[in-house]
């Protein structure tokens, strides 16, 4: 994104936030984009939380081969690493991808198809009947997903523990009860509402601003989900610097 | 009754529009005609606002919309009903919906209050009972229609239709056409009809303006165009065999 888009992006996003024309249309919108975000996308957490949380149990156990360190050390690195960046991190970025591309495609659709024109000239704001539902759903449900997320993490790490018996049952619950600092929840929430952020508004953009006919839109969908990657990351680690 | 007064609008070094005016009054069909890249469709949208004139002023009843603040132009915007080229219905709506979605965002009425605005409307394009269907079921034909209805639920003030008989058969064009010239007239609306079809141009042409190369060539109504000397009007106009003989019987 070079400094003329980030402008354009700024200028979009302040007409994103000018005053619904009617709330209650908008509120149904915006549940509509919550149950697509947030329900729609609750399989698909669920499994790769799981599974990673589980592989991470089994590769921390791997590696700890030193009989000085303690198992219950695997649930404990495990649940750090699942709420501070599996959880918000990889959820982020397998949403970018699932979400991000839909949203971009749908807007941008709509671009080509004239449909954001009638939007216009029915004196509709446009930017903010299209894009503000899909903010505020990313934003609300994308922390959600991330608490579920945290939780299938930690939960797959003991069962893959229990499974493969690299950790006993015990060993692992008492690992991920020692020293928990709850501060490290609030900074994956505040990584998630910034990756809930990136997630819809950046494709918004790349949607809203297509020219042409389908193969422009294939592109801008492509560009919006590298874009909400790289976005993320560095994002990750700003956040990261800041708050840890 | 619209007036547009010398509008010049330029792509990226590339002059579109030449210092165009015109007046468009109301209840009549006011056809803007001219061959492909001649200006037509870009005068179209800097009328509605979808493109900012580099100079000139667009006037809506003496209001002049070019200068207004975003909040001005849609006060202005709410009296527009547009129908575009592809119809640009929302795919995700039904044809109920579509219709209604204006009233929706605009309107204080009861759901059956809306109802039958939306039933009246459908009744007028004649699709009654179509309200259940979405665009995708829908055929060329129809959408336009639908795009009509969709266009006329807030009862606009002026209707403008953007090449309305484009990938249409000759006799749906014809129907769509009629349909446009009846709501003109029946609602007092100002139509504008940018177009390059000749059956328009000689069925429902009460005042044409050509352009060619983004610059006004002629004015006049359908019963003068084939008495003009002008070439690149007779060019385009009388470009086939078949207006070419129907012109020689004029």
């Amino acid at each position: 994104m070079n400094f003329t888009n980030f402008g354009r992006y700024i200028l979009l996003l302040k007409s994103v936030f000018r005053r619904p024309e009617k709330l209650k249309i908008y509120l149904k919108e915006i549940a509509k984009q919550m149950d697509y975000v947030g329900v729609g996308s609750l399989g698909l957490i669920a499994i790769i939380s799981t599974f990673i949380g589980a592989v991470m149990t089994l590769q921390i156990a791997f590696q700890l081969v030193s009989d000085f360190i303690p198992k219950t050390i695997i649930g404990s690195v495990n649940r750090d690493s699942s709420i501070l960046e599996l959880s918000p991190t990889i959820s982020a970025i397998v949403l970018a991808g699932k979400i991000g591309s839909a949203i971009s495609s749908e807007i941008g659709s709509m671009r080509v198809t004239e449909q954001i024109d009638a939007l216009e000239i029915m004196g509709i704001n446009a930017p903010g009947y299209l894009i503000l539902p899909k903010i505020i759903s990313g934003i609300t449900m994308v922390p959600m997903l991330v608490i579920i997320s945290m939780f299938l993490s930690i939960s797959g790490g003991y069962l893959g523990g229990s499974l493969s018996g690299a950790v006993t049952p015990a060993e692992y619950l008492q690992g991920i009860t020692t020293d928990f600092n709850p501060y490290t929840i609030v900074v994956a929430l505040v990584k998630a509402f910034v990756f809930g952020f990136i997630i819809t508004s950046v494709p918004a953009y790349e949607g809203f601003y297509v020219r042409g006919g389908a193969l422009e839109v294939s592109q801008a969908s492509t560009r919006a989900v590298v874009i909400s990657c790289i976005s993320i990351l560095v994002c990750d680690y700003l956040v990261t610097q800041l708050l840890l | 009754m619209i007036e547009v007064k010398d509008i010049y609008k330029s792509f990226s070094g590339n002059d579109v529009l030449k210092g165009i005016s015109g007046k468009f009054e109301e209840g009549v069909t006011n056809l803007i005609i001219g061959g492909s890249g001649s200006g037509k469709t870009t005068l179209l949208k800097c009328m509605v606002g979808l493109h900012q004139p580099d100079s000139g002023s667009v006037l809506y009843d003496g209001r002049d919309f070019t200068p207004m603040t975003y909040e001005q132009r849609i006060e202005v915007r709410k009296e527009i009903g547009m129908l575009f080229q592809g119809s640009a219905l929302f795919d995700s709506m039904t044809v109920e919906d579509n219709i209604m979605f204006p009233l929706n965002m605009f309107t204080d009425q009861t759901r059956k209050e809306k109802l039958e605005r939306v039933n009246f409307c459908l009744e007028r394009v004649n699709l009654a009972g179509k309200n259940k269907l979405f665009p995708a079921e829908l055929s060329g034909g129809m959408k336009k229609r639908v795009g009509i209805a969709r266009a006329i639920s807030m009862n606009p003030k002026y209707l403008f239709c953007d090449e309305p008989n484009s990938g249409l058969d000759p006799k749906t064009s014809i129907v769509i056409d009629e349909l446009i010239q009846e709501l003109t007239e029946e609602f007092k609306t100002t139509t504008i009809v940018v177009t390059h079809d000749m059956n328009s141009v000689m069925g429902i042409g009460d005042y044409i303006l050509f352009l060619h190369e983004g610059k006004k060539f002629w004015e006049g109504s359908n019963k003068e165009i084939a008495h003009t000397d002008i070439k690149e009007l007779n060019d385009f106009v009388f470009a086939s065999r078949f207006m070419k003989a129907a012109k020689d019987k004029f």
